[in-house]
């Protein structure tokens, strides 16, 4: 029997505030243990929690960044359970009513575009980080990231395949990264990904039995997991078996998902609203002026590039990876108006140089005006592409403008006519055989005298000249 | 017991979902009391809340927002204070399986 896979993921991304979610703590990443800790992130008795503004903002700018509707009226619940990381037995999160759902965001898969659903998004804290002794029988617990606020968004099962669940989640982190509200980190655990993956018969309507995927902290891992998590179901079902519903763990390592162990029941969370936190209204104003700070998304600057610098829609897709990587190519245009040659140095020397050092653009030590004046340097003919090649080299190397290190290297095109015809009309004196040969027709002999010339200009001439100059010269 | 709000295998539910242990007379004793307050609550039913939208809280407020501005923490000799173990800086529990 053929079988379709249906996966939904759920994402969990750290919001870029300076202070937690509830408490005026620092949410920063890396502090020694338990130095970002107050009464109200440690759960004290008599302790009131009250609402970052700044979370709900970013909330609503990963919302309008992907189409959700926003709900006027939202409230936080609590949700129960018992776990040393986190210190008041609740979570506050969000549960009957999300503050943002029925979104979208589209996939350029093969066969076209796709688009998949969001569910909803909503605010919640995150939980303390456990740490287990090797030897002991003891953990050991950090409650720094406790309250910490985060954004769950959770997809429709509209995912089909282990490629369009890594497509889905890289334009959502290429997207949150974008609005400047998540820093993406996945391996520091600021954008996390679990996977819902269930198989049903080929047409079929109803869903299958899911298996709830977790602990892959990369699109690799996501996509591998997944992938294995698709085959194994497949060999259960086809070998008369049931899929349990269940949690399984990502091992990197083997190449396998396992079950988690110790989970002895099915959740029974028991959520509440929270009376210690009051509903948030959010307003046409609100989100207006949040829409008027929105930055322009991945999806539209792409378009905008194809159309208004006529680079192909791959180019465009490399220039917009990164809002970072973006700008940087517009500045290099808005200065040296050469849209499609910028694309090129852009995409191919600088993103090697820095891809060979695993750098961001942010570090490169390129300025967006040197690569620029160095455009105008080609265009100009002062240098030619093939020193250009070497200038750019030397550019990332020093950090140097393209005017000092063709001066200091000697790198200028000699384009005195009079200078490049004297040196010409000595090439064409010594060498009489050649030129008998090239007059009688002898086409090829052509590319004798350019050697010559380019070797006695030690490669400094502008080639166009000196094609032009011998054309001339050697018609006699 | 005319009707019946809750069952003595929800009681024993609850009290596993909360860590709380009680012999086979506890649960009794607490299904009933439970029964006595469910039914005290069912007056609430009583009034008519037709076309009245459900609130969460008690008081009117809406939107209580503090800016995200870094504030003063605990040392961590002071959060770790009433904590039964620690170690380098950590709270020490039992272990945990994952």
């Amino acid at each position: 029997m053929e079988f379709e896979p249906v996966i939904g993921l759920e994402i969990h991304a750290q919001l870029l505030t300076d202070t937690k979610i509830f408490c005026g703590c620092s949410a920063k990443f890396g502090a020694a243990p338990n130095t970002h800790t107050c009464p109200i992130c440690l759960g004290m008795p008599g302790v009131l929690p009250v609402l970052n503004r700044k979370v709900v903002e970013y909330m609503i700018r990963m919302a309008l960044a992907t189409h959700c509707r926003i709900n006027t009226e939202c409230n936080f619940a609590r949700k129960n359970y018992f776990y040393p990381d986190l210190p008041k037995g609740y979570q506050i999160s969000q549960y009957a009513h999300p503050p943002a759902e029925h979104g979208w965001i589209e996939l350029e898969i093969n066969s076209g575009k796709k688009r998949i659903g969001i569910t909803r998004i909503h605010m919640e804290e995150d939980a303390g980080k456990l740490m287990h002794d090797e030897r002991n029988p003891v953990s050991l617990v950090d409650l720094n990231r406790t309250g910490v606020p985060l954004i769950e968004i959770v997809s429709e099962p509209d995912i089909r395949s282990a490629e369009e669940a890594a497509a889905y989640l890289r334009r959502l982190h290429e997207t949150i990264v974008y609005v400047g509200i998540c820093d993406g980190n996945m391996e520091e655990g600021s954008f996390r990904c679990d996977a819902n993956v269930s198989l049903r018969p080929k047409g079929a309507e109803k869903f299958g039995t899911r298996t709830e995927l977790k602990n892959m902290n990369s699109f690799r891992n996501v996509q591998r997991a997944v992938e294995y998590e698709i085959k194994r179901q497949q060999y259960v079902l086809e070998s008369g078996g049931v899929v349990a519903q269940e949690t399984r763990l990502w091992d990197d390592t083997a190449g396998v998902t396992q079950p988690m162990r110790g989970k002895e029941e099915a959740h029974d969370y028991r959520y509440f609203p929270d009376p210690d936190l009051v509903p948030v209204v959010i307003d046409e104003a609100w989100i207006d002026e949040i829409r008027g700070s929105l930055p322009e998304l991945p999806l539209e600057k792409r378009e905008r590039f194809m159309r208004d610098y006529l680079i192909s829609s791959y180019d465009a897709g490399v220039l917009t990876v990164s809002r970072a990587l973006a700008d940087y190519y517009e500045e290099v245009v808005r200065l040296s108006d050469q849209p499609k040659i910028a694309a090129n140095w852009v995409m191919g020397d600088v993103l090697r140089f820095l891809n060979e050092e695993k750098k961001d653009v942010r570090e490169c030590p390129i300025a967006p005006a040197s690569l620029a004046a160095m455009i105008r340097l080609i265009q100009g003919g002062t240098i030619s592409g093939k020193m250009a090649k070497e200038v750019v080299e030397a550019m990332y190397k020093t950090g140097k403008p393209p005017e000092e290190i063709v001066k200091e290297q000697g790198l200028v095109q000699i384009t005195d006519e009079v200078a490049l015809a004297r040196t010409l009309a000595e090439i064409i004196g010594k060498n009489p055989a050649q030129v008998e040969q090239y007059r009688a027709g002898k086409e090829k002999v052509f590319g004798f005298f350019v050697g010559q010339a380019m070797k006695a200009t030690q490669g400094k001439a502008n080639p166009q000249l000196i094609n032009d100059l011998l054309k001339k010269m050697l018609a006699g | 017991m005319e009707k019946m709000r809750i069952s003595k295998e929800e009681v024993a539910h609850v009290a596993h979902l909360a860590r709380l242990e009680f012999g086979a007379e506890e649960v009794e004793k607490f299904t009933t009391q439970l029964n006595d307050i469910l039914l005290y609550m069912d007056k609430l039913g009583e009034v008519d809340t037709v076309g009245v939208e459900p609130v969460t809280h008690a008081i009117a407020r809406k939107n209580a927002f503090r800016d995200d501005k870094v504030g003063v923490s605990l040392p961590p000799e002071v959060s770790l204070a009433n904590a039964p173990g620690g170690r380098g800086g950590c709270f020490l529990v039992p272990k945990v399986i994952e």
